[in-house]
């Protein structure tokens, strides 16, 4: 499948993932991250209810401490 | 037909947060003629806080919401700035700030970052959330960037985590607080629709 990740195309072995199963692959590990998948935000709480397939638009940003 | 700089003071914008990316947004929001700003912080103004953050050192020991009062009405003492010296949990941001067109996420922990991102993003879909995210240390200028999720921005690198060796300096700072008043300042000048233009990246 293929989706764009972060508006860049991302191309993957599988049909779909769940969100958990995304972030993993990508290596997004901090703790804090803001996933909105078609413009519409997934809270962490489910990350393994929510998944990703072809042609899916998903922006992952971490957020990082300091201000 | 109103001009844009009447239609600023017509403008109420919220700031979560002041510290370096609150005092110094509120403060470029204030000088640029916003009319109503909303400011809440629970904290207290430290002689560390100077580095970076808008405040004097006459101010050490103060509420970092009076002290950024008064120093914006040093400069323009008819805006109507409302403070709250309250930690904000989401019940808190939904009624502190439901009378702002946008809000500026300025706190310092990653975790208070989510949280308002998260509150404003389902609750408040009609109003625009301005977040910071990557802005430690110094240098890489060209690092910093903004980029839009709906009525979410981001300001900054999204890379450079505050570390003991890695701190918050003031240029750095400084650059995202302002870009997050500059973007303020375009949605509300250009009247810019909260649900258009998901995931869009600017250069």
């Amino acid at each position: 499948m293929k989706i764009n990740l972060n508006n860049n195309e991302v191309s993957m072995a599988g049909e779909s993932f769940s969100v958990r199963e995304l972030l993993a692959l990508m290596k997004f590990t901090f703790p804090m991250i803001v996933v909105k998948i078609n413009g519409r935000l997934v809270g962490k709480e489910d990350y393994d209810r929510v998944f990703v397939g072809d042609g899916d638009n998903v922006d992952a940003i971490h957020l990082i401490s300091g201000g | 037909m109103k001009s844009k700089l009447e239609k600023l003071r017509g403008t109420c914008i919220g700031i979560a947060g002041c510290g370096g990316l609150g005092s110094n947004c509120a403060m470029a929001l204030a000088r640029a003629g916003v009319g109503t700003l909303v400011i809440a912080d629970f904290d207290s103004v430290t002689l560390e806080n100077l580095d970076r953050q808008y405040y004097f050192r006459d101010q050490v020991g103060q509420k970092k919401v009076l002290a950024l009062k008064e120093n914006i009405h040093k400069v323009n003492p008819d805006i109507d700035v409302q403070v709250h010296d309250v930690c904000l949990g989401p019940d808190e941001v939904l009624h502190i700030f439901k009378n702002c067109q946008v809000i500026v996420e300025a706190f310092d922990r990653a975790d208070m970052k989510l949280m308002i991102i998260e509150t404003v993003t389902e609750r408040f879909p009609d109003k625009f959330i301005i977040a910071g995210s990557g802005l430690a240390g110094y240098g890489a200028n060209n690092a910093l960037r903004t980029r839009r999720l709906g009525n979410l921005f981001i300001c900054g690198d999204e890379t450079s985590e505050v570390t003991p060796e890695l701190p918050p300096l003031a240029p750095r700072v400084g650059v995202v607080a302002a870009m997050q008043a500059n973007q303020a300042l375009e949605i509300v000048m250009d009247d810019m629709e909260p649900a258009a233009g998901d995931d869009v990246w600017e250069e």
